[in-house]
């Protein structure tokens, strides 16, 4: 028996930091291997073939319709990091959504946020979770948001010019760096900032939210400018809308605060604020 | 451009009598030498009830203006018998019964190696995971899945053709998508309903949604498809309707028209 247990137990110690077969896992994992893992068409150009069956915007009768269309933002302020989106999917013109969660909880510290291809930002945010939950294992303290933001753009990288549609923001506090926000996209850039807004309504986010920012704000304020800005960008694209959902990242992780219909939430602002006035509710 | 993606009208019909092809699209996306994908059409729809869930489809299947079958199924019961899931998908049916067959296969495996069937919610990831992995290569479907979860309440997942998915509480998917998925909105989800008599503009107050009965349900299914398939050409000819509840899987099958 004791030979046994010998020959499945190791010194508790023994391999402080990596072991040798986490190295191997390393080499071939954060890289995944692409035509191993992904089934690629028989022709020479797989990605001008990608593109079109299903680039939407260069070909409107693509035959595979990819859900799109999004905004999104988050921000840096003395209280944490605010993270707001909207919940609407588009396949073309068609709605194919108006519930969906485009804030991913890849840990109880960290949030990601999705723009541009659904199933992109769902399978890689869950693949970005997994990688961030084994770095825990092997290094018994949390990933900072800094790794595990490069992870997402090294991997996204690697796929560069292959097709992949995806806008990311990665918001999380950490001890040793505060409070973090990075923001990644499938081109593979990576950047840090106090503020991002991403998709197709970004700009109206914008708008609203350059206006009013300031870093000192209080956390009601803050929670509110981020309902506000997704508010606008939901009112003037076309491409968002549904349900605002909002998440407040703090030092001790990130709370939820609701994922609220957005028509009821106009409709206040109008009357209590008397924003909007260029909506009336007569006719003419 | 539409041309090249959808059969034209059958060979023996008039054309139109453009001197030459229409030259719409730019010449430098030219690249459709290589299309792998029929359409053939039809529709799907899946309901979750408070302890069953209806995965329903029609049963015609189409190649640009002809039919090939009456009957070709698009649910599917899947994981063997003690399983309690079923899967509908519809686009291309031979990338459906793929899929079906390799999710199928999966089930049963992990039955074998943990002696337990998988839940609704293992088996909707690793679904999603089957799909984004012909990420660059596309199955061209739209999958519905439906089940009971660990609390035995219904649930629908439903999917984009390369795996994001969301649980809801209906989804119509495929040809009459766009047909169905409102009535479906105004019915089960009571979207723009309002409770009578709570006066006008502000005051007014959601219809509050809760869970239908069996007899309901399928009612809705019903008049869901009897009216697509009046709208629709891709749909028609029958109806079939898996019904999920904790005390096995009733398959049910109703004529459409025909027309």
């Amino acid at each position: 028996m004791d030979t046994l247990v010998a020959q499945y137990s190791r010194p508790a110690f023994e391999n402080e930091g990596y072991a040798q077969d986490d190295d191997q896992q390393l080499i071939t994992q954060i890289t995944p291997p692409l035509s191993l893992k992904f089934a690629l068409p028989p022709v020479a150009q797989s990605s001008s073939w990608l593109r079109a069956m299903t680039d939407d915007y260069s070909n409107p009768n693509c035959p595979i319709k990819i859900a799109h269309g999004t905004t999104t933002l988050a921000f840096r302020f003395q209280g944490g990091i605010i993270v707001a989106t909207d919940s609407r999917a588009t396949a073309g013109n068609w709605i194919a959504s108006q519930t969906v969660k485009k804030v991913i909880e890849i840990n109880s510290c960290l949030l990601g946020t999705m723009a541009g291809g659904a199933a992109d930002c769902q399978y890689w945010l869950a693949y970005l979770g997994m990688q961030c939950r084994l770095h825990e294992l092997r290094h018994k303290r949390r990933i900072s948001v800094a790794a595990a933001s490069k992870i997402l753009a090294n991997l996204v990288y690697s796929y560069k010019g292959m097709g992949l549609s995806m806008g990311t923001m990665c918001a999380g506090v950490t001890p040793q760096e505060g409070p973090a926000l990075y923001y990644i996209d499938s081109d593979g850039t990576r950047l840090s900032g106090n503020l991002f807004c991403v998709g197709s309504g970004q700009t109206f986010a914008y708008g609203v939210l350059d206006a009013e920012y300031k870093y000192d704000l209080t956390e009601e304020e803050a929670l509110e400018l981020g309902r506000r800005s997704i508010l606008a960008a939901t009112h003037r694209d076309a491409f968002s809308g549904g349900f605002i959902n909002l998440y407040h990242v703090k030092e001790d992780g990130w709370v939820k605060h609701g994922f609220n219909d957005t028509n009821p939430i106009f409709w206040k602002t109008k009357l209590e604020k008397g924003e909007f006035s260029n909506v009336t509710s007569k006719l003419v | 451009m539409a041309s090249v993606f959808h059969p034209g009208p059958p060979s023996g019909t008039p054309k139109y009598s453009f001197a030459q092809q229409p030259n719409t699209a730019s010449e430098g996306a030219r690249q459709h030498s290589f299309y792998p994908y029929t359409d053939n059409g039809g529709s799907t729809l899946g309901i979750a009830g408070a302890d069953f869930t209806i995965i329903a489809g029609d049963t015609r299947s189409t190649s640009g203006y002809s039919i090939n079958t009456r009957y070709c199924p698009k649910v599917f019961r899947i994981g063997g018998p003690e399983s309690r899931i079923a899967l509908s998908v519809v686009g291309f049916a031979a990338d459906g019964d793929a899929l079906k067959e390799r999710l199928d296969t999966i089930l049963k495996m992990y039955k074998y190696q943990h002696g337990k069937t998988m839940s609704v919610a293992a088996c909707a990831q690793r679904l999603s995971h089957i799909l984004y992995g012909k990420r660059f290569f596309p199955y061209y479907v739209h999958a519905i899945l439906g089940g009971l979860d660990e609390e035995g309440k219904g649930a629908v997942y439903s999917y984009d053709p390369v795996g994001s998915y969301e649980r809801e509480q209906c989804r119509a998917g495929g040809a009459a998508a766009s047909l169905i998925m409102p009535f479906l909105d105004n019915q089960v989800n009571y979207k723009n309903q309002c409770i009578p008599g709570r006066g006008t503009g502000h005051e007014l107050r959601q219809r509050v949604q809760e869970p239908l009965p069996r007899k309901d349900v399928e009612q809705l299914v019903e008049d869901a498809f009897s009216s697509a398939v009046e709208r629709h050409i891709e749909v028609g000819d029958g109806l079939q309707m898996i019904i999920i509840t904790s005390k096995g899987i009733e398959e049910i099958y109703k004529p459409l028209k025909k027309d």
